[in-house]
């Protein structure tokens, strides 16, 4: 049943992946041809930008993974008004422009932010700066807590409603149930999201720019762009990058031996209230949890509505730079989820084939080779590009090309995660009945899946659009007066302290890519349901 | 398929340099910004020269040369704009400039000028500004900020990005000599930020988030004459001020060659020179008259600077020694 | 022995409402349809659920506003009986100490109860290394150590295969004369209440439409419902 013609779109696609990737790949070996790794340890600068990138991943997620046990702990058994909203919040804050969460941050935490201007009411002054380790360990607890307690919650709430009956009925405390009952099954959860939130705050990039920068707090990422950027220091840059390959290889295939994966489901998940003992004290630790991560995520996203529309309002939106970004922006994005979409259907029409034919090694290879990005963080990948095409072209004119393509890669693992299940399932449906309907290709495709998976589809498609929308890591050092994106702008603007027009574009990227993601779903859901 | 093809298309189109006659001139932000002397450059050297000048604002003067390496000879860049004496001889080894035609003979600047690559468009000396009303009793040395004043904060700018922040280095480097990595230490204590471009740096402490803020001598002289105030004033050191002269450069694959020259001569005329204390708040390199305010300003008793070759051989260790100083 | 004083419950628009008395030592078995209410019933006593008015009483004493795990009664359920990450005698200890702290006379508690029940070599096990009837059995034994008067059953043994069900059954009949236990079981079995119980209560939509002996659960009960159910059962 595997025909040719079926399977070779994917392993074309899969080819220009190992191509570009090898292509960047190389020139970053070409570029530090002495392979001084002793360097990285020699150099005292080089060695504090690597335990520092260690030092804060650690500390992230310690904190972050370590506040989600409780608040997933509180949302497991308490239903409130407002709870599905503030989980969706929860599942936005991973796909949020990383700048428009610091941005946020910066409105409530910063120097001239809220809690600084009512100090000031009562002539303090704030007793913490933002910029630096503070700034960078609060913007990743705020990104990543909620992802975390996200991933906590599930296993909590897949816990069989007879143990909870039965806690009641054995009078088991709360702390003895946590014990005996809900640690266990948050431990086993425990390896795989620490590894998760570990390599997110590993590779994190926009944050430490925006917030941490300076020679005290830099990562090995942001030490890549500026050894290219600040010292045009090629070998060092290339260097480094490898570097940040092979750390990032080692963690992911530690992640894979720690622990199973567990899916996430897109939605917020609500169940059934659980039966358990309440008491008062229960109570009140549940609320200080839940009001504790509402504090921390709500006000943030709140400032960027309240910030955006200001005095400046007019003058960003009628600044040609502004709308030239957005253009860029909405151009990026777009193009990065189409292709990334497409490649990612390619792929698993594919390796599905191959499935069903038991060939699952290869498949399960092929998909692998479509998320490869997961160990090359995308300023890895776009600095070997830089350095390879530098020399054959002008890289600032081809910037956009390069960020789309690099975008796209980013955006490959999501979707081939989101589909890979519903197509394959598809294909074990009705495989043998369309080829006896006779039944290929693209009719095939809108007839069978589009009709039948439209949802995971489109879901794919807003994820890999949102990513796009708000990374920075591609553009970072492409960027130019003529390609601007509107996060690289609002950088710009956050870097020379433009706060008011930087509120109006924090807006602008908050309402385009989450108020986007939500329309895109709606009227693709009315639709579904329509038909 | 189809449909993406479009926008792939599109956007490689909407990157395309545009070769009509314009001339590109990569310069630092404050020099391009609507109240710096950018839009007065542009227009008066528009109607000159019936094209279009385009500035093209990087972060700060040593970004300028930064972008100019990693765009190569693919640049689109004419003209730079905001290089500086400490720079020349890095920026000349990187072979992307050529040398100019114009005739320096007019220039007055302390100790002359002959350079066939780098014309000079204005200079100064670096200095700490701070509020006399706020602060009244500010350091009367270099050593005395970094080792004695604990009460004061100070930001200054990222010398891998920025000539006032390279400035200050090698004034660092010529006080402290082996001993400046100590002396960083000390700093990094009273340091509000570090920043990457001087405009920055100057908004901030504007807004009032530090005592003192790395600038020039010069710079008081715009809030003595844009906004009637006199409370900004720089401080006196006693060991002596840094020097540092702009300078700008063209670049060898400019597409408009002649329109380069024309800048280049364009820049040491007197429309341009007049544009510089009032507009860049420095002083001019020819024989411009002066405002009056000019006569109140702090002149620094001693000036130095090191050699461009001095700076060259020894920039990157130095930026190491900075960078490692920061981090414990 | 338990006594439900018209206990009225809603449920989603579903009226519930319970009028029962029921002797000490007997077995009766809780039977009626899918969703005719008998897990709510068993719910309502232990306390899963609270009733809207009305009232349940235990040896004469209302247990409404007793907390769940101090009311006089030991409960089964149909699976996930067990603590998935607890072995077998944590298991059976929480029915002793809910914070596992056993004293010596309680672990020999422990002890005997395995022999009862027949998993006394299976003690450091985890539940998903035993059978479906291995893990009810380890179940069983915590419902016994809890030494509770009245034994409340929901299916616990409607998923193992018949001559297993009737083996637990038997055991249920035999720990529950032993341990002087009343018991109340849920089940869908005709032959299960004929094999184990003395009486039998039938639920149909919400209320107990027919209750008395064992023998009068036949083919030829006035209730026609009830008669309708044991014929499809029999």
């Amino acid at each position: 049943m595997t025909s040719k013609l079926q399977t070779l779109p994917g392993v074309i696609i899969a080819g220009f992946i190992l191509l570009f990737v090898s292509g960047a790949f190389s020139a970053l070996l070409l570029h530090s041809p002495d392979f001084n790794f002793s360097a990285l340890w020699v150099d005292p600068y080089y060695r504090h930008v690597t335990v520092f990138s260690f030092y804060q991943s650690f500390l992230s997620t310690l904190l972050s993974v370590g506040l989600a046990i409780p608040v997933a702990h509180a949302l497991s058994r308490r239903s409130f008004f407002g709870k599905e909203l503030l989980l969706k919040l929860f599942a936005a804050t991973l796909v949020l422009p990383v700048l428009v969460g610091v941005f946020g941050l910066l409105s409530i935490y910063g120097n001239s932010g809220l809690i600084s201007q009512l100090l000031a009411f009562i002539d303090y002054k704030l007793p913490f700066s933002i910029y630096g380790l503070n700034g960078i360990l609060l913007a990743h607890v705020f990104f990543n807590l909620p992802f975390a307690a996200r991933l906590l919650l599930q296993p909590l709430q897949s816990l069989p409603v007879e143990n909870h009956k039965l806690s009641v009925h054995l009078g088991i405390s709360h702390w003895n149930k946590f014990k005996l009952v809900e640690w266990p099954c948050l431990r086993q959860q425990l390896p795989h999201v620490c590894g998760l939130v570990f390599m997110l705050c590993f590779t994190s990039f926009a944050t430490v720019m925006a917030l941490g920068g300076g020679p005290k707090s830099t990562t090995i990422e942001l030490a890549i762009y500026q050894a290219i950027k600040f010292d045009f220091d090629l070998q060092s840059g290339a260097l480094l990058a490898l570097w940040q390959m092979i750390l990032c290889g080692t963690l992911a295939v530690i992640i894979q031996r720690l622990s199973r994966p567990v899916a996430l489901t897109s939605g917020a998940t609500l169940s059934a209230p659980v039966p358990f003992c309440d008491s008062k004290p229960a109570r009140y630790w549940d609320t200080l949890w839940i009001s504790a991560v509402a504090v921390l995520v709500i006000p943030p996203l709140l400032m960027v509505f309240i910030n955006g529309l200001n005095v400046q309002f007019l003058t960003v939106v009628t600044d040609t730079v502004f709308w030239s970004a957005l253009k860029n922006s909405l151009l990026v994005a777009l193009s990065a989820a189409l292709i990334a979409l497409i490649a990612g259907v390619l792929i698993l029409i594919t390796s599905r084939s191959w499935r069903l034919i038991g060939l699952q090694f290869r498949a399960d290879k092929l998909e692998l080779l479509g998320a490869i990005i997961l160990v090359t963080p995308g300023l890895v990948i776009s600095t070997g590009i830089f350095l390879l095409l530098r020399n054959v072209t002008d890289v600032f004119s081809l910037a956009l090309l390069i960020v789309i393509a690099v975008n796209a890669l980013m955006a490959l693992p999501y979707v081939l995660k989101t589909l890979a299940q519903p197509m394959l399932h598809t294909a074990q449906q009705y495989d043998k009945l369309c080829t006896s309907l006779g039944m290929s290709g693209f009719s095939r495709f809108y007839l069978i899946e589009w009709r039948a998976i439209r949802l995971p589809i489109v879901h794919a498609f807003s994820i890999s659009f949102v990513l796009s929308m708000g990374d920075l890591s591609a553009i970072a050092l492409f960027g130019s007066q003529d390609s601007t994106t509107l996060p690289l702008y609002l950088f710009q603007l956050l870097g020379s302290y433009q706060m008011e027009s930087a509120a109006v574009v924090s807006l602008f990227l908050l309402m385009l890519s989450v108020a986007l993601f939500a329309l895109i779903e709606k009227i693709m859901v009315k639709n579904h349901v329509v038909k | 398929m189809k449909k993406i093809l479009p926008f792939l298309a599109f956007s490689a189109l909407a990157s395309m340099p545009v070769s009509a006659d314009k001339l590109v001139v990569y310069t630092y932000d404050s020099f391009a910004s609507e109240w710096g002397p950018g839009p007065k450059i542009k227009k008066a050297f528009e109607e000159e020269c019936a094209c279009e000048l385009q500035f093209v604002a990087l972060d700060d003067g040593v970004s300028i040369l930064n972008r100019l390496r990693l765009e190569g000879k693919n640049s689109k860049a004419d003209v730079l704009l905001g290089l500086d004496n400490n720079l020349m001889a890095e920026a000349a080894e990187t072979g992307l400039l050529t040398e100019h035609k114009v005739d320096a003979a007019n220039i007055r600047l302390p100790g002359g000028w002959s350079d066939n690559i780098f014309v000079p468009y204005d200079f100064g000396y670096f200095a700490f500004v701070y509020n006399k009303e706020a602060l009244l009793n500010p350091p009367k040395s270099l050593k005395e900020l970094v080792e004695k004043r604990d009460d004061i904060k100070v930001i200054y700018q990222d010398p891998r990005t920025s000539t006032p922040g390279q400035g200050l280095m090698l004034w660092m480097k010529w006080i402290y000599a082996d001993k400046a990595d100590q002396a960083w230490k000390q700093l990094a204590e009273k340091t509000v930020t570090v920043t990457k471009g001087w405009s920055e740096a100057y908004n901030m402490f504007l807004k009032g988030e530090a005592d003192m803020v790395l600038s020039y001598t010069t710079s008081p002289a715009y809030h003595i004459i844009a906004e009637q105030n006199s409370q900004y004033v720089s401080a006196d050191f006693s060991e002596g001020h840094y020097t540092q002269i702009e300078v700008a450069a063209k670049v060898k694959n400019s597409a408009n060659e002649k329109l380069a020259d024309q800048f280049m001569d364009f820049i040491i005329s007197d429309q341009f020179q007049s544009a510089m204390p009032t507009g860049n708040w420095m002083y001019p390199v020819t024989d411009v008259p002066l405002p009056k305010v000019f006569k109140q300003l702090t002149v620094p008793s001693k000036s130095f600077s090191f050699t461009a070759e001095q700076v060259e051989t020894n920039r990157k260790s130095w930026i190491r020694e900075w960078q490692s100083a920061l981090i414990y | 022995m338990i006594k439900f004083c018209s206990v009225k419950y809603l449920y989603q628009k579903e009226q519930f409402n319970f009028d029962i008395e029921i002797d000490t030592g007997s077995i009766v078995a809780v039977l009626g349809a899918s969703g005719a209410g008998k897990s709510t019933l068993l719910n309502l006593a232990a306390g899963f659920i609270d009733p809207l008015s009305g009232d349940i009483q235990i040896a004469g004493e209302s247990i409404l506003n007793v907390q769940p795990y101090h009311r006089p009664l030991a409960m089964l359920f149909q699976e996930n009986n067990l603590f998935a990450h607890l072995n077998v005698a944590d298991n059976i200890g929480l029915g002793l100490h809910p914070g596992l702290k056993l004293t010596l006379e309680q672990k020999a508690k422990v002890e005997e109860i395995c022999q009862q029940v027949g998993v006394e070599k299976l003690q450091t096990r985890l539940p998903h290394q035993l059978s479906g009837g291995q893990r009810q059995r380890v179940a069983l034994a915590r419902c016994f150590v809890q030494n509770k008067p009245l034994l409340l059953l929901d299916e616990p043994f409607s998923a193992l295969d018949p001559i297993l069900r009737e083996e637990m059954l038997a055991m249920v009949k035999k720990l529950a004369a032993r341990h002087k236990v009343t018991v109340l079981m849920v089940t869908h079995h005709i032959s299960d209440a004929l094999n184990a119980a003395s009486h039998y209560l039938f639920v149909d939509q919400g209320q107990v439409s027919s209750a008395g002996e064992i023998s009068r659960l036949n083919c030829e009960n006035p209730n026609p419902s009830l008669r309708r159910f044991v014929q499809a059962g029999l």
